[in-house]
């Protein structure tokens, strides 16, 4: 079961582990990792954009990719757009698997290939500025990793 | 073909999409980009550092170098920072 959504509310994580759970007697492991907006400096919040249509496409083919590499269950992808402050969730992915080894490295995986592949961009804004957020590198040199 | 810009690629053109022909001579996405360069002020600064944008035709990620047809749906931005 693949569940992708792109939301401006936040999202109920046990929900979504009793949703890729139910009925599902083989999983035994979920695997989910949540991202926060991180309260640096004097960061008063992010705003989300991002590409209706390629996002919902890129991130499905993230899924699939996952599915080729390990035998999973099922996967939850939700990722916030408009505007969060800092501290709140900003994504979720969740991943069922039969065992955890394969569920760990399919979540990890999927947030590497997430952060640079869906077509979103933050912009920040700090005091009565805004700025979009650079990439990184670092995220690119994790996402190769699995290449 | 439709044209789609997001985040500062977007507020320097000052629009998000729009639509138009094919121009003449051209056949990828790197040309696209540069004649769209010479279109006005906004477009200049955005596409003034060929190496600090990305581009996808038809909602797929491609290279600079990759063709472009009258029916594309073809979009310019910065690298993607979600997560």
């Amino acid at each position: 079961m693949k569940t992708i959504r792109i939301e401006a509310k936040t999202f109920d994580v046990n929900a979504e582990i009793a949703a890729i759970t139910q009925g599902m007697r083989k999983v035994g492991a979920v695997v989910t990792f949540t991202g926060h907006v991180r309260g640096d400096d004097d960061l008063m919040s992010l705003t989300l954009e991002h590409y209706p249509g390629m996002t919902e496409r890129e991130i499905a083919r993230c899924i699939d990719e996952a599915e080729k590499r390990w035998p999973l269950l099922g996967a939850t992808i939700i990722h916030r757009i408009g505007t969060i402050v800092p501290g709140d969730p900003i994504v979720l992915v969740a991943v069922a698997s039969t065992h955890r080894k394969d569920a760990f490295a399919a979540c990890e995986f999927l947030m590497d290939y997430l952060k640079t592949r869906a077509p979103f961009w933050k912009e920040e804004q700090r005091g009565g500025a805004a700025r979009w957020v650079e990439s990184r590198a670092s995220d690119e040199e994790r996402a190769k990793r699995w290449e | 073909m439709t044209l789609l810009y997001f985040a500062w690629v977007r507020q320097k053109i000052g629009r998000s999409e729009e639509t138009l022909a094919l121009p003449e001579g051209v056949t990828t996405v790197g040309q696209l980009a540069a004649w769209l360069a010479a279109r006005g002020a906004g477009y200049a600064e955005a596409f003034a550092d060929p190496k600090r944008l990305r581009a996808a035709v038809n909602q797929d990620h491609v290279a600079f170098d990759a063709r472009v047809s009258p029916d594309d749906e073809v979009a310019f931005f910065p690298p993607v920072t979600g997560g």
